[in-house]
């Protein structure tokens, strides 16, 4: 039988960005981003579930231990985003449009070489309570 | 007499930075939330009113008329926006939630319908944080 469990961690994080293509003049940025486009940013509190999928280990009865992956997202994830503007404070979108996709990818690239192999991860970020994206999809 | 509360969302992002304070002072009083490239929110806006139940309508007041009000005076100005840049009515004010609170209040008091009372503005900035503010 399948032994497998899903366990997640929730975390925030309230960041300002700008939803912006260098590459295209004023008038198709507007027409494609909306208010989104604003020059002088907005912001979101995002919301994080961190999913990881794997079997309990015989002697701890964890999948992860998640005191373990709330550290590490603080450390490699939060630290980096949290009270940020993510356009203008992280590496990671100077030339990469802070989408909510685009977040959840760069978030995933941070924490898969942090954790085990064996076991998998999923990200989920809601830029807002109707907005939220997932990577990989499932 | 009937409370009636419209809920209403605006994404924007702000700092808490006095300008006459040194950096070093704002960072100390303020954290991370002084970071002079802004961070966001997603705001949640709860705007209740008071008044009699109308026998004809049996309405304290139209909900979508004082969504309308609020889309009109608070949404249009607040909704993705810088609050420290884009917003007239905060300008030379701190962007602190309480004062937002206060001000989407003086935004709405003007416009509202004969025979209705603005009771409170409520303005969550995150799940745990919110203020109220009952007009003095």
């Amino acid at each position: 039988m399948n032994k497998k469990v899903s366990v997640y961690r929730k975390e925030h994080f309230n960041a300002a960005h700008r939803l912006h293509n260098p590459a295209w003049d004023e008038q198709k940025n507007n027409a494609v981003f909306g208010k989104c486009n604003n020059p002088n940013f907005h912001g979101h509190n995002y919301e994080l579930d961190i999913k990881i999928t794997g079997e309990p280990g015989a002697d701890t009865g964890f999948v992860i231990d998640l005191k373990f992956l709330s550290d590490l997202i603080k450390e490699t994830v939060l630290e980096k985003l949290d009270h940020k503007n993510l356009n203008l404070d992280v590496p990671e979108f100077a030339e990469l449009n802070p989408t909510v996709e685009n977040i959840a990818i760069v978030i995933y690239n941070i924490l898969r070489s942090k954790i085990d192999e064996n076991l998998d991860l999923q990200i989920r970020l809601y830029e807002t309570e109707r907005n939220f994206a997932e990577y990989p999809a499932s | 007499m009937l409370f009636l509360t419209r809920i209403e969302h605006f994404n924007a992002a702000h700092k808490l930075f006095n300008p006459s304070w040194s950096k070093e002072k704002n960072e100390s009083v303020f954290g991370k939330c002084a970071n002079e490239n802004w961070h966001g929110h997603n705001y949640e806006l709860h705007v209740t009113i008071k008044g009699e139940v109308s026998a004809d309508t049996g309405f304290v007041v139209n909900a979508k008329v004082l969504s309308s009000l609020i889309k009109e005076y608070v949404l249009e100005k607040l909704d993705h926006k810088n609050l420290n840049l884009d917003v007239d009515f905060l300008k030379g004010k701190m962007c602190s939630t309480e004062n937002l609170a206060i001000e989407i209040w003086k935004q709405l008091f003007p416009h509202l319908p004969q025979g209705v009372q603005l009771y409170c503005v409520k303005l969550y900035e995150t799940q745990r944080i919110f203020v109220e503010y009952f007009g003095d």
